[in-house]
């Protein structure tokens, strides 16, 4: 790799909007929604969809899609930053807060320790800090700008994590796993960071 | 658009596997550690984007090979690969 | 030193070949030349760092003094509308290559070729058939090659004289051309879609087993292959390179 890198004449990055202070850095804004995706889109029936949530005792609660639909409904509006450098300011939602997933965990007496790992249909996964989807920052979301959420975008439901980089908010999930310790999930194995802040830059391992 | 509109196939990703093999791989036959499916790297199915390269089983899905390349390091992971020839 | 080097390529030349799509003619220090079907990876780089990356098929023979690459303008492409638009003659482009050992093919492997182009997967198989014109009569005679391209319309058609000039010029070579959305009142090509009727007839003009190289974007890409296997084409003869969206 040489140290002064070819400069291509007249070259520059599409026109970033000017609303800088929402943007982390080392992002850009988009317009697009761009789909990023590890894997073909799964086609999980409804009427076969659960919800589950495991704690490390085995103990374990689980909703189906029409369960989960009769749970109170939030609309939350978010800028989300994906790890590959774009984001997309102001898109709205509907879900199901993670906060009320977790109280009827803990009544269910399920242990909540600190880590947790998403699990998806296909193989995808992601680990995150429990706390990190507590206290109104997460939701499951079935509903993208006003439409049911597309499977290309994660439909029938899907993580929605937005303060963290985007591939924590994992498509087509089906459970969370509450660990004791921290374990790697698909990207993360591979040397994206175990938590994935926008805001400190934390895309990889050893990032601060 | 559905993912397996948006996949590519391992000639995507020759130019990150010359960076880790010292000759070209994309002709090498990968026998898949899922469902032993054999056939050339070329061939599999390339999913990951800008994110990495997740190179999949055209059978089973399996994840063959998978590659992330961060500022410092490249991370690879063979476990779903059971063999790879090469031809010399 | 087995690691691909990144190399500064001068532009010595740009052709338009349609209204969106533009060759690039490159002059690359220390190119150890390329195998007819491999790819170059271009890499931009701002004045603030900022980086982006893509792979293009090389368009020109392996004979040819120049590389050629051939960059079809996407919407919103960052790359291919700079690549298209604002690169001239005697600016560098950086580039490293060539790239590819599985979508290739060289005249030495004889037998009969059967080439499906979608698009602007038509560039790699252009590589290819510009390598066996390089080849005497009686090499060529050995190397019985039929070309099936689907374009959208006749202004989208990449290297459309070349090709007729191939066609008519050549004993053994036949270019049969489809276009999907119009094509005009005079035109005697094909028209419509590639389905397993249009494949059935080209496989049939192509005799024994013929390597076959496919290519264009993943959905033509797919159906094709899939419909080739059904032809009766072996599938290990067949060789796939899809094209993504990106720009």
């Amino acid at each position: 790799m040489s140290d002064t890198p070819f400069i291509a004449r007249g070259f520059h990055r599409r026109r970033p909007e000017a609303s800088a202070n929402r943007l982390p850095p080392g992002q850009y804004e988009t317009r697009d929604f761009p789909v990023l995706s590890a894997g073909p889109t799964p086609r999980t029936p409804l009427s076969q969809w659960d919800f589950t949530i495991n704690d490390p005792t085995g103990r374990s609660i689980r909703w189906s899609w029409d369960e989960l639909m009769a749970l109170p409904h939030e609309s939350p509006t978010v800028d989300i930053h994906c790890v590959t450098k774009w984001s997309k300011f102001g898109t709205r939602w509907e879900g199901i807060s993670l906060d009320t997933m977790i109280a009827a965990a803990r009544d269910a007496s399920l242990a909540i320790p600190s880590y947790v790992l998403a699990f998806s249909d296909g193989d995808y996964s992601t680990n995150l800090p429990a706390a990190d989807i507590t206290g109104g920052k997460a939701w499951i979301a079935f509903g993208y700008d006003g439409a049911p959420l597309a499977p290309e975008h994660g439909g029938p439901a899907r993580l929605l994590v937005p303060h963290l980089y985007f591939w924590k908010s994992a498509k087509w999930v089906r459970g969370l796993r509450f660990i004791d310790r921290d374990v790697p999930g698909f990207w993360e194995q591979l040397g994206y960071h175990n938590r994935g802040d926008p805001w400190k830059e934390q895309r990889y391992q050893g990032d601060p | 658009m559905q993912s397996e509109e948006m996949r590519l196939d391992g000639n995507a990703a020759a130019g990150v596997l010359r960076d880790l093999f010292t000759v070209d791989t994309t002709a090498a036959e990968a026998t898949c550690g899922g469902c032993g499916k054999v056939g050339p790297i070329g061939a599999l199915f390339e999913y990951g984007h800008e994110m990495g390269v997740v190179l999949r089983c055209t059978s089973c899905e399996t994840p063959v090979l998978r590659i992330v390349r961060t500022d410092v390091a490249m991370y690879v992971d063979f476990s779903g690969l059971r063999l790879l020839r090469v031809s010399q | 030193m087995s690691r691909l080097e990144w190399r500064v390529a001068t532009v010595v030349g740009v052709r338009d070949e349609t209204p969106r799509t533009r060759s690039l003619v490159l002059n690359v220090p220390g190119w150890a030349g390329h195998r007819a079907g491999q790819h170059v990876d271009v890499r931009l780089v701002a004045e603030d760092g900022y980086e982006a990356q893509r792979s293009y098929s090389i368009a020109s023979a392996p004979e040819n003094e120049s590389v050629e690459l051939t960059v079809e303008r996407l919407d919103d492409g960052e790359v291919s509308s700079y690549l298209c638009d604002v690169l001239g003659p005697g600016d560098g482009l950086e580039l490293r290559g060539p790239i590819g050992g599985y979508f290739v093919w060289d005249i030495s492997s004889d037998g009969p070729l059967l080439l499906v182009g979608g698009g602007s997967g038509i560039v790699p198989l252009m590589s290819m058939l510009r390598h066996r014109a390089r080849s005497d009569a009686a090499v060529r005679s050995r190397v019985p090659t039929v070309l099936l391209y689907s374009a959208r319309t006749a202004e989208e058609l990449i290297y459309k004289e070349e090709l007729e000039k191939l066609a008519n010029g050549n004993d053994s070579l036949m270019v049969c051309i489809t276009l999907t959305r119009d094509a005009p009142a005079e035109w005697r090509g094909l028209r419509g879609r590639v389905d397993r009727a249009m494949l059935e007839m080209v496989s049939a003009t192509v005799s024994g087993r013929p390597n076959v190289f496919v290519c264009g974007p993943t959905p033509f890409t797919e159906a094709v292959a899939t419909l080739l296997v059904e032809l009766g084409h072996e599938p290990s003869r067949i060789r796939t390179e899809r094209f993504g969206p990106t720009g």
